[in-house]
């Protein structure tokens, strides 16, 4: 957060090491979370299910993608099939009263050992083949889901072909959570935890590992770092993150099971969405996400408005294409001009006002 | 005495003999450089050593135990810990991060204690916090300690190296060309560090080094290597007057000098 060092001084690690080392760090993300409670209550439907709750889902996800591609550098194209996993899991477990956060917990878990397994080439390749290996996740899985969960889901519950299920309502300690309001604040929880855990981990001894074996694995190993170890680790924990996040997207956002919607799309938009937010950065993660999922709602708007102002109307097929090309040029844009993404523009705000307005 | 020993060492790559039948010896407390020219299978020594190359034949010892064969991160665990020619510090991460990376290896807190930086993890935390800022106070690199490794140059790179491999706490440093790239002035506080390293924390260093003036100066043995064979070994005097020495490497003053 914002960073103005003058006039702090530490006088013990324990506090130079703190989270948070500035304390007007520590009332920023403190506003921000007064931000974050405060929102809905000004929000309509519409902004919590089209921006807010899908942002809050997704950011999860890319948290998870963020510590396995950014930090570790394991290239993944399979993080919406971990997603996938993690959905149906939770969503199955639901249905044979597991508790709610049980079940998130261990749809997490099942995406993280299915993570592993697929992460296990990453022992021997890297780069490119490392992410056609992954690859393989987002073909596998949604077919392995699709036959699979016919078998376990009661008859009745699962609906088209059987590979689409509707979860029950889940409750929290007895509290069924319903309301855009309720989901809102249950997925906002759960982020804030999984963002601390994040933060916690690439700032210690395991984060550290990551971008030793990210930036020049020969010497992580001369150093002792057992490589593969740390990969897989990266592979079950970025996976975890992507089944915690499934789990609250088919529960409050899609309010479905849908294989369709976990597809080789999803993980690609994940992907460009931590390399416009920034590789290799906590709050990149929250600015690709934001950034995905505005970009289709300002596109959609601006479009539209031009579209009626030059009095024709704009299909939501060119939109749609529209938004790919802005999507994938964005991408090619910021690799260029700033391969650390937005992240490293904020860094730069923050670098300014450091010393602001004495800064020489 | 002899705390590392490298005994009849070979290794081929394709029909490169590189290391033909090498034997190191390194002391308790000594400096050991090792020279020769280009290509003369220094580095692959060192490579041999720490792991990387498994030797085709020969064995290596570290206080009497058998190393040679073993993965990397397990020889860098029994302790040895080492510096590259080409600079291989970790672009992403600060100084100070770096150097802790180099007490990866003895810290002990797992992912679970780490995500949640509780009690074991951020004691462990702190207390390598302050090893390593004593070894960036040894270094002289307390301004730095937040640049990212990236944005240093050379010479500050081969310091943070040093002090990386500092932090793994190794019983031997091998130290390949630490003084290469780095100006007159660079390469004196390199060659005090070197020494303050051996006389202080008692560190035995096998040195690569081709400036003539720091080895001949700094090392306790010199041991010449050339074609992948040892042509020679003694004290600095006593090398520099060996004439397989001065064929294969030094070479003759000019006689119009």
């Amino acid at each position: 957060m914002i960073y103005r060092e003058t006039g702090v001084h530490h006088t013990t690690y324990r506090t130079d090491m703190a989270l948070f080392r500035v304390p007007l760090a520590r009332w920023s993300v403190a506003g921000l979370l007064v931000v974050a409670v405060v929102i809905p209550f000004f929000a309509t439907d519409y902004w919590f299910s089209a921006i807010l709750i899908p942002f809050l889902t997704f950011t999860i996800a890319t948290l998870g993608l963020n510590l396995m591609t950014g930090y570790a550098g394991q290239v993944s194209l399979g993080h919406a099939a971990f997603i996938a996993v993690g959905g149906y899991t939770a969503t199955i477990l639901l249905i044979y009263d597991i508790p709610f956060l049980a079940a998130v917990v261990l749809g997490g878990l099942m995406a993280a050992l299915v993570g592993l397994v697929f992460g296990i080439p990453s022992a021997r390749i890297k780069g490119l083949y490392l992410a056609m290996a992954t690859l393989a996740a987002q073909f596998v899985l949604p077919w392995a889901i699709s036959r699979v969960v016919p078998l376990v889901v009661p008859t009745g519950l699962a609906v088209a072909g059987g590979d689409t299920v509707y979860p029950p309502r889940p409750n929290l300690f007895g509290l069924e959570i319903d309301s855009l309001f309720e989901r809102y604040f249950v997925s906002l929880a759960i982020l804030v935890v999984m963002t601390v855990f994040a933060m916690n981990l690439v700032r210690t001894r395991v984060g550290r590992a990551w971008v030793a074996i990210r930036d020049h694995d020969v010497a992580a190993k001369i150093l002792g770092v057992n490589i593969t170890h740390y990969k897989l680790l990266a592979f079950a924990i970025g996976s975890f993150y992507a089944g915690v996040s499934g789990a609250l997207m088919v529960f409050f956002y899609y309010g479905v099971a849908h294989v369709g919607e976990f597809n080789l799309d999803l993980s690609l938009k994940l992907l460009g969405a931590i390399i416009i937010g920034g590789l290799g950065s906590i709050i990149g993660s929250f600015f690709g996400t934001a950034f995905i999922i505005l970009l289709p709602i300002f596109l959609n708007i601006s479009l539209t408005f031009l579209g009626n102002a030059a009095g024709f109307q704009v299909s939501s097929g060119i939109i749609a294409g529209i938004e790919n090309i802005v999507f994938g040029a964005l991408v090619v844009v910021l690799l260029i001009v700033e391969p650390l993404g937005l992240a490293k523009f904020w860094q730069n705000v923050k670098d300014y006002f450091r010393l602001w307005p004495f800064s020489y | 005495m002899a705390i590392l020993e490298a005994r009849d060492v070979h290794i081929a790559f394709g029909g490169v003999q590189a290391l033909q039948g090498v034997d190191l010896t390194l002391n308790e407390g000594e400096i050991l450089a090792v020279i020769g020219p280009n290509g003369a299978g220094k580095t692959t020594l060192m490579n041999c050593i720490s792991g990387w190359y498994k030797p085709d034949k020969g064995r290596i010892l570290l206080e009497g135990r058998d190393i040679t064969g073993l993965p990397a991160d397990k020889v860098a665990a029994a302790g040895i810990g080492r510096t590259f020619q080409n600079t291989a510090i970790f672009h992403g991460l600060t100084v100070l991060e770096n150097i802790m990376v180099g007490a990866h290896l003895w810290m002990r807190s797992n992912f679970l204690s780490c995500m949640l930086y509780w009690n074991l993890a951020q004691k462990e935390e702190i207390e390598v916090r302050e090893f390593a800022e004593e070894i960036i106070d040894f270094l002289e690199i307390e301004h730095i300690r937040r640049t990212p490794a990236g944005a240093l140059p050379m010479g500050l790179r081969r310091r943070v190296e040093l002090g990386r491999a500092l932090a793994m706490r190794p019983k031997v440093l091998l130290l390949d060309e630490p003084m290469a790239g780095l100006n007159v002035e660079e390469k004196e506080d390199m060659a005090r560090f070197v020494l303050d390293v051996n006389e202080e924390w008692g560190l035995p260093v096998i040195l690569i080094e081709h400036d003539m003036g720091v080895v001949m100066d700094i090392s306790d043995r010199v041991m010449v290597l050339d074609y992948g064979r040892k042509i020679a070994e003694g004290t600095p005097d006593e090398v520099r007057q060996n004439p397989k020495v001065i064929n294969a490497y030094l070479g003759v003053q000019s006689e119009a000098v």
